[in-house]
Parts: structure tokens; sequence; C-alpha cells
């Protein structure tokens, strides 16, 4: 009984640790922005958060995190005050089972749920058709309708947009398209086939960074045959009360991004390499005339804080794993009938797949360190139980026999006997966790909690293979040190007569 | 001194041990023998508290043997197992000592008592901190029985602790336990399978089989009167290869 409600106690004290930073967070006035985890939407948030710095007020910026589901449920539980989002992905995806109509409709349901939304800031990131702007100028295209005059275009889509009821079959019909030579392709290879000249017109997201790149013209969609994906900024409502200032800056946004001005500054990141925090000052000052402080960090300055992302998300949730596995491996060992059922329950734990217990995790911690801290908690813990409960289970009996009948108490018998003994056994568990936990801190990343996961989402953003090394080769190179680490903390732990011959103690015991 | 009444076993279906009687004075060797399974360790392990009798009871200097108090009884009892079943993590020392250090035993009293029981056993000084790896299986028997006679026990129990000896330390072994046995004037039951070694330490011979006591009484007594005729077949059973053996010299 009391080793049960030991473990109860721990648990409570380590919750009450977890869940401490989200309630004190609320104290002092602080915005914190979130974004998707694409380039576009990593921008706007740096522009929000320039924005509330402005106005004098802290602002935190929660960058690409891993999808809409998780930004929705942020913004909703209060994680995050706002994030860029499109009208299109409300409507039709977010609530759509409400069947909204109109943008009335749309703010009424918003508020409904506590939030509000900006007017559109001026672009509508769709499905666009574009070509060669040189072409297009040759053959004086500038809308979709124009296409019906030129037949002998040769059309290339993605694979995607080919297969869509709304993309190339329902365009075909809206537009009464008479062009006979259409494939699929992917839809890398269709910016090159349009640049080679083999493929005349394709399918692009009006905003993104190819279009300048490749000297590209968005046709005008001059039926609306496209959903509007109008980007909006979507806060709390409570906003409005907290930071007034901050709302009213955030409105000022309103209409003033069109898209070729988001598709420069979508190729001044991808394809110039030049930081979101810049791109993003750089627009304010032009656009509003706010003159943004803004820091860029060094690549140095970044390593050192995914450093210490990185240290405080194993180092906390290890610790827990080592302090709560250990004693529920003993309990394991000690209980015939609560061994299977706790190594059972651990094992279960582990094949969880770690984005859907980052996401079960969001109502109960929010985003950030605490729910990852958790979920690397909850996968530490198989190596280290089972290692435990095998480690004491492998003890000789003759040797627990001994200690019996010498007449120790079932708890001195653990202290001096038995828990010496399965020491390698436990570090081993240990060591296997630390690895683990190491690698999938990476994933942390994924709801804002930083760590080495940071450089390698963007780098997978950017496509930018340096950027991946940057999280990678640190990353390994902490794992390998941990491992170094518990290996020099047996050997001062080992006892002295667990080193000496081996295969002597066995035939002794 | 010890009483065993009505004490039986079962392990699953099967009786590791029927209910018996059994009672031993004070300062006499006792030996259990029997063929292997006979429950001759069963009754030993009983006593020492390892198992539970599922009836019956044990008691001990007038006082019932339970759950509760077989810690501070054990105390009492010192216990040797075949191999030693010594601590591979502890030196000689520790091992020795550990139940002493526990109960907070003054330090200059547990460094006497270990020096005391090093010469009484004929360990070397020098032993005292190596690790039982680095031991003869001869040492760690020795080790073995300061360890159980550390605390000063009133009942020694033995469980085969000559058995995986090879049989010149056997020998050389058995020739001075029982001078120690002796000197130190305690109450000693032993397990072995060997008729030989029981007649050579026991008072009194216990013989099991099945379950159960199939006599009890000095080796004269069984060899001369045997209470059924497994007694004759066992006592022959260990004695005839060697009478061939003596017979072949001739």
């Amino acid at each position: 009984m009391k080793a049960k409600q030991g473990i109860g106690v721990m648990l409570l004290g380590f919750f009450a640790l977890l869940v401490y930073p989200v309630v004190s967070a609320e104290e002092p006035v602080s915005i914190t922005v979130g974004s998707k985890g694409f380039t576009e939407s990593v921008i706007l948030g740096e522009m929000l958060s320039h924005l509330t710095r402005q106005t004098g007020i802290e602002s935190r910026h929660q960058r690409q995190l891993g999808g809409t589901s998780v930004l929705w449920n942020a913004l909703l539980s209060g994680e995050i005050d706002a994030y860029p989002e499109y009208t299109g992905t409300l409507l039709q995806e977010i609530m759509v089972k409400e069947n909204l109509q109109t943008e009335v409709e749309l703010k009424q349901a918003l508020t409904a749920r506590g939030l509000r939304m900006t007017s559109p800031l001026g672009f509508n990131n769709t499905y666009a058709i574009g070509m060669k702007a040189e072409l297009a100028e040759r053959f004086k295209l500038h809308t979709i309708s124009d296409l019906k005059k030129h037949p002998e275009l040769v059309l290339g889509f993605g694979n995607e947009f080919m297969d869509r009821a709304d993309g190339w079959p329902g365009l075909q019909q809206g537009y009464q398209l008479p062009q006979q030579n259409v494939r699929g392709l992917d839809h890398d290879l269709a910016y090159r086939g349009i640049e080679s000249g083999t493929l005349h017109v394709t399918d692009l997201y009006t905003t993104d960074a190819e279009i300048a790149y490749y000297k590209l013209r968005a046709l005008e969609d001059d039926l609306n045959y496209f959903p509007v994906y109008n980007a909006v900024i979507l806060y709390r409502a409570d906003v409005e009360q907290r930071a007034p200032e901050v709302a009213a800056m955030f409105k000022r946004l309103a209409g003033r991004i069109d898209a070729p001005t988001m598709s420069r500054m979508n190729a001044q990141v991808k394809l110039n390499g030049e930081a979101e925090s810049a791109v993003a000052a750089g627009f304010l000052k032009q656009a509003l005339n706010l003159d943004v402080d803004y820091q860029i960090q060094t690549a140095w300055q970044r390593f050192w804080q995914h450093t210490g992302e990185h240290l405080v998300l194993v180092g906390i949730s290890l610790s827990a794993a080592i302090l709560f596995a250990v004693p529920l491996g003993i309990l394991a060992a000690r209980r015939e009938r609560l061994g299977p059922i706790v190594l059972g329950v651990v094992a279960i734990i582990q094949t969880i797949p770690s984005l859907a217990l980052f996401v079960f995790m969001i109502p109960l911690l929010g985003i950030g360190g605490p729910p990852a801290i958790m979920a690397l908690f909850l996968y530490s813990l198989l190596p280290i139980v089972r290692n435990t409960y095998a480690g004491l289970k492998d003890i000789p009996p003759a040797i627990i026999e001994s200690a019996q009948a010498l007449g120790l108490p079932s708890r001195a018998r653990l202290r001096i006997v038995e828990l010496p003994l399965a020491t390698r056994a436990i570090l081993a568990g240990i060591k296997t966790s630390a690895v683990i936990n190491v690698g999938t801190a990476a994933l942390s990343a994924l709801i804002g909690a930083g760590g080495y996961g940071q450089p390698i989402l963007t780098g997978i953003r950017l496509d930018d293979t340096g950027l991946i090394l940057q999280g990678a080769i640190p990353a390994a190179a902490l794992a390998l040190l941990v491992q170094g680490l518990f290996e020099l903390i047996e050997r001062g732990l080992l006892p002295k007569g667990l080193r000496i011959q081996t295969s002597a103690v066995k035939s002794a015991s | 001194m010890l009483v065993i009444s009505q004490v039986s076993k079962l392990y699953g279906d099967a009786a590791a041990l029927a209910p018996t009687d059994l009672q031993v004075p004070g300062g006499e060797t006792l030996v259990l023998i029997g063929p292997s399974g006979c429950g001759k360790s069963t009754l030993l392990r009983l006593i020492a508290g390892l198992i539970q009798p599922d009836s019956g009871s044990i008691t001990f200097e007038g006082t019932r043997l339970s759950t509760e108090n077989i810690l501070q009884i054990r105390q009492r009892m010192g216990y040797v197992i075949q191999e030693g079943g010594l601590f591979p993590h502890l030196t000689v020392r520790d091992n020795v000592t550990v139940m002493a250090c526990y109960l907070r035993r003054d330090a200059s009293w547990i460094d006497c008592r270990l020096n005391e029981l090093a010469q009484l056993v004929r360990l070397p000084e020098e032993m005292m901190s190596r690790f039982p790896a680095e031991l003869s299986g001869g040492q760690r028997q020795r080790v073995s029985l300061m360890r159980a006679l550390m605390l000063d026990p009133d009942l020694l129990l033995l469980d085969e602790p000559l058995g995986a000896l090879d049989p010149m330390i056997r020998y050389e072994l058995q020739q001075e336990l029982k001078t120690i046995f002796a000197q130190l004037g305690k109450t000693v039951i032993m397990v072995t399978h060997d008729i030989a070694e029981a007649a050579f330490f026991g008072h009194t011979l216990v013989l099991m089989r099945e379950g159960r006591i199939v006599q009890a009484g000095s080796f004269k007594e069984l060899a001369q009167t045997p209470a059924e005729p497994f007694v004759e077949q066992f006592i022959t059973a260990q004695r005839e290869p060697m009478a061939q053996l003596v017979e072949a010299l001739r």
C-alpha cells in the first residue's frame, strides 16, 4: 500500500510541475503568436510578433507548429493568442460541418467560440493557373477564359490537381477549355517542364515563391471558379481586453498585402535564404512605415538556444522517468500479479505514435514544453521498467534466500542486496531510454517545444540540407554524450565485486 | 530446543512433506538424510521460515514461528546453503558482517567477532577484503559459515554445505567442521544425501523418503535395526561400491 501511495504522490507532484508554468504564464500581459509549418505562415507570424512588440508588449512566436488542428486547438485553449489562417480552410476544413456560406456567418461562428478575425489581408492563396509571363504576353493572355482561344497549348498539372473533382475536371467544364494535350505529373517537375518549354500551363498556389522565380504569370480566375482562401489573422476575443492596442495593430494589416507582395516575400525567404524576421520587418517598414527592432540570431545563438531547449526537454523528462520507472520496475518484480499489468501498460504507451500522443496532450497541457516533456517521459518508461524488472528477477534464488535467512527485512534486502546486483541491468535500461529520448525530443518542435527539431523542421520546409544537419548532427552527438555520461556513472555505481571475473561470479552463485 | 509438530507442506497437489513430528534437543547435531526429493530440504527451509507450513507448528525455544516474529528468530539461526549463497558485490568482510551492521552493532565488537570467526574457520586476514569471485569453493563455504555464525546463533542450519566441493577439500572441511561444532557446542541441523557424512557428523540421523520420516536414530540403530527394508537398501546402496573396491584390493 505504501509503495502505491508513494507513486501516487510522485505522479501528482510531477503533474503539478507540468501544469505550473501554464497557469503562471497568465500573469504579465504577453501575446503568443503561432504559425503553420510553411514559409508564408511563418513570415506572417513574424509580422504579428513584430506588431505586438511595437506596442511595448512582450511577444512570443511559436513557429511552424505541426498542422492546422494543433494551431486551432491551441488558439481555442488560449495557448496561443493569434495565428494567420485562410478563410477557405475555416469554411471547408475546420468548420465544414456548419456549412457556412458568407464571411458574416463565418464571423458569427468565430465569435461564438470567443475568437475574432481581421478583414482579409489582401491576398488569396488559392489554386491558380499559371504560365511563363513572356509566353502569356506574346499570346495576350490575362484570364483563364483567354485560354479558350489557344487549344494548341500543352497543359501539365500536379497529380493531386488532376484527380480532384474541383481540380482539372471541374475547371475544364467550368471554363469549357478545349485543350486536348493535358498530362498529370509531379508538381516540381511541372515547373521544370514550364521552364524548358515542353509545358505551357500548370497549376500553382497563388503566392508560391516559384511564380517569381520562374517568371510566371497567374491568370485571373475571371469566373471565380476556385474557392477563396483569403488570408486573415485569427485572434482570441480576450486580446481586445487584455491588449487592445495589439488587436488594433493586427487590424492595420488588413488589405495591405497583395498576392505579388506575399509571393515576393515567400521568394525572399525560400529562394534567397533571408530570415523570415527580416522579411517581415522590411514589409512593415515599407507598408506601414513602422521601424521594427528585431534581432536575427546568429547561427551560434540559435545553436545554443536549441541546445538549451533540447537539454531541458531531455533532462526533465529523463530524470522524471528514472525516478518513476525504477520504483515501478521494483513494484512489478515484487508483486506477482501486478507485474504483467505494469509491463503491459508501459508497453502499450510505447506503441502510441508520437504525433498522436502530442495531440492528446494539447487539451491537458497545451503546447510547448510541458506536453513534450510529458510525452518524452512516457516514452522513456518502458526500457527502464523492463530492465529493472528483469535485473531483479535474474538474481539467483540462492542469493535472495541467503539474504532472507540472515533476517534482513524486505526493504533492507532490496537496498543492500537486490538493487546493487541489478545495477548493470537498470543502467542499461536508462541508457536505452536516454538515447530514445534524445531522438524523440527532436519531434517536440512539432508542438512548439523547440530543440534540435526546430532547425530540422525549418530545413525540411526550406529544402535546406545544411539546416537539417544543424539539428541532426548535434542531436546525434548529444545522444552519444548522454550515453557516455551514463557509462561514467556506471563505472562509479557498479559494485567492484561485479566488475571482476563475471564468469567466476556466475559459477559461485 | 526445537519442536516440530504435525508440520506439512504441499507443492501444488504433491505433498513435499506429510504431517511430520520431530524434536531436536539442544547441543545435538541432527542430520536429515534421504534421496533427492524426500523432503529433507523442505523441512530445513520450513525451520528457517523461508517457506510457510500448510499445517502444524514449529516451536523454537518456546516461541512458535510466525511471519511476524520470523525476522527476529532468524537472527538466532545461522543458515548455510550448498554453494554458499554469498553476495557477489560484497567483500568477505561485508558478507560476514552485513546483518550485524544492519542491526548497528558496535564497530569494535564487529571487528572482534570477525577476527574470532576467521581464526575459527582458519581464513587468513588478507582474505577479508576479497570478493567471492576471488575465492575457491572451500573458502567460500568457510565464509558462508562465518556469516551464519556472526550473531552467535543458537541453531545452525546447513543445507548440503559440502555438496559442491571436490572430494579432497570436502574431506578436509568435514574434519574441520566437526571440530568447530564440538568447540561451539551448538545445536546443528544438517541436510545431506551422503550416508558416510551423516554418520560422521550426526548424533541422530533422520532418514526420510517421499515426504515422511522413515526412521530416526543413531547410525548404529539404523544399520542394525532398520525400521523398513528401505533403510537397509539406502545404507547398502552407498556402502556396497566401496566394499567392492576394498574387496578388489585384497
